[in-house]
């Protein structure tokens, strides 16, 4: 299942320590996902994750790795401490799954609290047959044009960090809209 | 009902394996960028556990089908709010790599300790 292979190269990218092979396992998981995404039916999430995860953030970390050099030092500290954090924190979330209902499960209270209701009613309404589409534009456009004033407002924030070379060297940034 | 609990929710419990990969990759390694690709392994495992639960067993992807009233679609809320969310995620990733390239022109390096060594020294001499 996909889900296995994500997490085998979840623990590849743990061990490697050449950061170009880590961007490239990066981008192989990403792909993975996306394909999991399509697989659990949210086709929209699974081309802007193969578009942006995959491709544009690939790209950012390679130019980031062409100005900051490809070589990760050995962690100079002993990992005890880092996994005792992460196991406690696991076995709590895992606890916490305990109660969610099981994967799939058309009676999931999650259902059917305001997803009928866009299901059934916003052709009626909008009259785009993608429900996604529709929710994202217009029942939350607000909420779009707040999502794209953040990428606005990084795209600012690389451009005022990177000020000073940026005239040599153009970075491409903020270019995420894939929604 | 064990093999029952494990069925159902095997997803979940890999997506949660994931997200405690990414996050001790972010807590125990040093290097920046390998921390920026940490947090976009967590992120990515909160999308999957996101769009686990608004499948639906036997549902089809929620474009409306014309003409047909029996189709049973996956939910689509959450698909929208992941959307959101990966656009967010290029925001901050690019952001936190372009502190990295600036950090690595200020001290010549992107690794935590020399940093914190480096920073110790100029405290210890200014």
């Amino acid at each position: 299942m996909l889900l296995t292979l994500l997490a085998a190269a979840g623990l590849a990218l743990l061990r490697v320590r050449n950061l170009f092979a880590v961007v490239m396992l990066a981008g192989i998981y990403s792909l993975l996902s996306a394909g999991l995404f399509t697989v659990m039916d949210a086709v929209d999430v699974a081309f802007t994750e193969a578009a942006v995860g995959a491709g544009i953030s690939t790209v950012l970390f390679l130019g980031a790795l062409a100005l900051c050099g490809h070589q990760e030092n050995k962690p100079g500290h002993t990992p005890l401490l880092p996994l005792f954090v992460v196991l406690v924190t696991g076995g709590l979330l895992v606890w916490g799954t305990m109660d969610m209902p099981g994967f799939g499960d058309p009676a999931n209270p999650v259902h059917h609290h305001v997803a009928d209701h866009y299901i059934d009613e916003s052709y009626h309404e909008i009259e785009i047959p993608n429900v996604v589409t529709s929710v994202l534009a217009s029942y939350r456009g607000y909420d779009t044009m707040g999502e794209t004033t953040v990428v606005f407002a990084a795209a600012v924030g690389v451009m005022i960090l990177l000020a000073g070379r940026l005239g040599r060297r153009p970075r491409p940034e903020g270019k995420g809209d894939g929604g | 009902m064990s093999l029952d609990l494990l069925v159902s929710h095997y997803n979940y419990w890999v997506v949660i394996f994931l997200m405690m990969v990414g996050f001790y990759i972010l807590i125990s390694r040093g290097n920046l960028i390998k921390k920026v690709v940490g947090l976009n392994v967590f992120q990515t495992s909160v999308f999957m556990l996101y769009i686990s639960m608004g499948k639906v067993n036997g549902g089809t992807p929620p474009i409306l089908i014309y003409g047909e009233t029996d189709v049973l679609y996956s939910n689509p809320l959450p698909h929208v709010l992941i959307l959101t969310a990966i656009v967010v995620g290029i925001a901050t990733t690019s952001v936190g790599l372009a502190l990295a390239v600036r950090i690595k022109e200020a001290y010549g390096t992107i690794e935590e300790d020399e940093i914190n060594a480096i920073e110790a020294r100029t405290e210890a001499t200014g």
